[in-house]
């Protein structure tokens, strides 16, 4: 049983979002990169899956050099190899031609990401992945069972739940409360430096979309607080002044 | 060159979120001089409900009424809606973002190697190019796109335009398609969904609870102030961790992302990642008793207060201006 991981490499939760160069860069001014927390679920159960089904484990990134911590982070949190894709992530259908090239060569039964980055919050790749190989692609998955060649997954849908099952190999896009998030420990950490992390060239892919400039939204203004005793007066407000009710 | 709306439907209706991308549609026919907007649905359900969307700007409605659609299985549906897109010669494929809409995109980005925008906020910018705005970050900025594909699929968020409602019935027709059976390769084996409930990622009001609430016990006071305002409820994310409350009602970074018109936060601190699924609110209500919770600094109004004394009294407050 062979695993992939795709992870992505982003701004820690807590960042400040800015940009530069008159809004066409991310501005990574003091901002902490992560193994992107989705993805981080479905490493998670990847390793969970590695330890009971003695299945190998390969993380994924395409990304420039300065991912490679967040490809180790993944190597300490369990992953026997990794992969980098040596690009610029342009957009999703880039992504997923780079991730589909790599699986076409290796030949993953179960190829695992997260539900969406949080930086570009498309949730796409793993759906695309999937038409590219031609398999099914289920997200987002919040739990995730292999019995045989059988996966049971339950994927959450708007106000609930639906119980799937399909043959491997297939893709999944992941999300809480499918594992518990792992935290590298010492020994890990030690093994991650001298495990194998390979750069690779990305395919061609042409451009379908690209961004041009960022945005930040309008600044919010101060808030209008009322009397815990009186909140008939909010009610008041919403109506008439913020006309929602 | 038409446009082409997939539409969702649930329990007998089509969704609020896919009329709003119909209207959608309609709003990009008259800005791109694009001609009809076609809306598409999957799976049984009434022409006259069908013919009712209308009324939110499609002229047309196609129908594949086959059963097997009933399902989201998520390859059928994509595979139904590519094989309707080519016959209908579309352009540009329109829909709303949701668990189902979101996967169905992805493949049929492939399939008809089309440029694919997700998270689209507002109607394109085609003077120069073809540029799209859509929110990142989870909210807390914007990107502005370019399309360089002739084909186009469009992935829209709750709000990226008004409603339409004042529309003629449309003509419904029905389409007769197969789909191959390896479409159907992961089956869904059942659903376990709250029936009769307001969905959160479609709500115009949202009434969510934090770890101020205490305990699951008290959840009763938010169902009622929700029953009152016609609101989902929602919660924090250790609320669901801990079981207060079902995962689906889990908000923010790492949960659902709300756009509704009104966002009430009970005994919830504000924390970023919270701040990060509730940032497309168009008005924000925060109720907390301690008045440096950060919460109070992303909000339009608030009150400095025990939820215990102020929910009930806000209810009643409610229900009176009814
Ligand atoms: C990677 C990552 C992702 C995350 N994703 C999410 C996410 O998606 N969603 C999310 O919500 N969190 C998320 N979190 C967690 C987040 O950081 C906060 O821990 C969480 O939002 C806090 O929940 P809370 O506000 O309910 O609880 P607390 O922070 O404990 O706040 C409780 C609040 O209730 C108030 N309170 C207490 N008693 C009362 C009372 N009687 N009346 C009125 N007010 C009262 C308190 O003043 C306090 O402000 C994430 C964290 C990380 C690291």
């Amino acid at each position: 049983m062979k695993i992939l991981v795709c992870i992505t490499h982003v701004p820690d939760t807590t960042s400040k979002i800015q940009f530069t160069d008159n809004n066409t860069k991310f501005d990574k001014n003091g901002v902490q990169f992560i193994i992107g927390p989705y993805d981080d679920y479905a490493l998670a159960r990847a390793v969970e899956l590695k330890e009971s089904l003695g299945a190998s484990l390969t993380v994924l990134n395409v990304g420039e050099a300065e991912t490679e911590p967040t490809l180790r982070k993944a190597l300490a949190i369990g992953a026997d190899d990794a992969i980098r894709i040596n690009a610029f992530p342009t957009d999703a259908l880039f992504v997923a031609k780079q991730i589909a090239s790599i699986a076409k060569e290796n030949n993953y039964d179960l190829i695992l990401m997260g539900r969406e980055s949080i930086d570009f919050n498309g949730g796409m790749v793993h759906g695309m992945v999937g038409e590219l190989l031609g398999m099914p692609s289920i997200s987002p998955v919040m739990k995730l069972d292999i019995e045989g060649d059988t996966v049971k997954m339950a994927r959450e849908i708007e106000g609930g739940k639906e119980f799937l099952e399909a043959k491997l190999p297939l893709i999944a896009g992941c999300q809480e409360p499918i594992a518990e998030w792992k935290i590298p420990n010492m020994r890990g950490i030690m093994s991650a430096r001298t495990k194998p992390l390979n750069v690779v060239d990305p395919v061609d892919s042409e451009i379908a979309t690209d961004v041009t400039t960022f945005q930040l939204p309008p600044a919010k203004g101060s808030v209008t607080l009322v009397d815990k005793d009186n909140v008939e007066e909010l009610v008041k407000l919403l109506k008439n002044e913020a006309k929602v009710l | 060159m038409s446009i082409l709306v997939y539409i969702e439907h649930a329990d007998g209706s089509v969704k609020k979120t896919s009329l709003e991308a119909v209207s959608y549609g309609k709003a990009l026919s008259e800005r791109t001089s694009a001609g009809e907007v076609i809306a598409l649905a999957l799976g049984t359900i009434s022409d006259e409900e069908l013919a009712r969307v209308g009324s939110a700007g499609a002229s047309k409605v196609l129908h594949v009424a086959d059963e097997k659609l009933n399902a989201g299985v998520i390859q059928a549906h994509a595979d139904a809606v590519g094989q309707v897109y080519k016959q209908i010669g579309a352009e540009t494929l329109v829909l709303a973002k949701s668990s189902l809409g979101d996967a169905v995109a992805a493949r049929l980005a492939v399939k008809l190697d089309a440029g694919l925008v997700s998270n689209v906020a507002e109607l394109p910018e085609t003077a120069d190019g073809y540029k799209v705005k859509r929110s990142i970050y989870t909210g807390k900025a914007f990107a502005e796109t370019t399309v360089s594909k002739n084909h186009k699929i469009l992935a829209i968020k709750k709000n990226a335009v008004d409603l339409k409602t004042d529309g003629a019935d449309a003509s419904v027709e029905k389409v007769d398609i197969s789909i191959d059976a390896s479409n159907f390769a992961a089956k869904i084996t059942s659903t376990d969904k709250a029936e009769g409930e307001i969905l959160l990622p479609e709500a115009d009001i949202v009434v969510s609870g934090g770890r101020g609430m205490k305990g699951p016990e008290n959840w009763g006071m938010i169902e009622n102030l929700a029953k009152e305002l016609g609101a989902a409820t929602g919660c924090s994310k250790p609320v669901s961790d801990i079981g207060w409350r079902p995962h689906h009602e889990h908000v923010g970074q790492t949960g659902v992302k709300v756009a509704p018109t009104l966002y009430v936060a009970v005994g919830i601190s504000g924390a970023i990642q919270h701040l990060a699924g509730v940032n497309s609110s168009k008005c924000i209500v925060v109720i907390n008793k301690d008045p440096e919770a950060p919460f109070f600094k992303a909000a339009d109004y608030g009150i400095v207060g025990d939820a215990f004394e102020v929910l009930p009294k806000l209810t009643e407050a409610v229900k009176a201006i009814k």
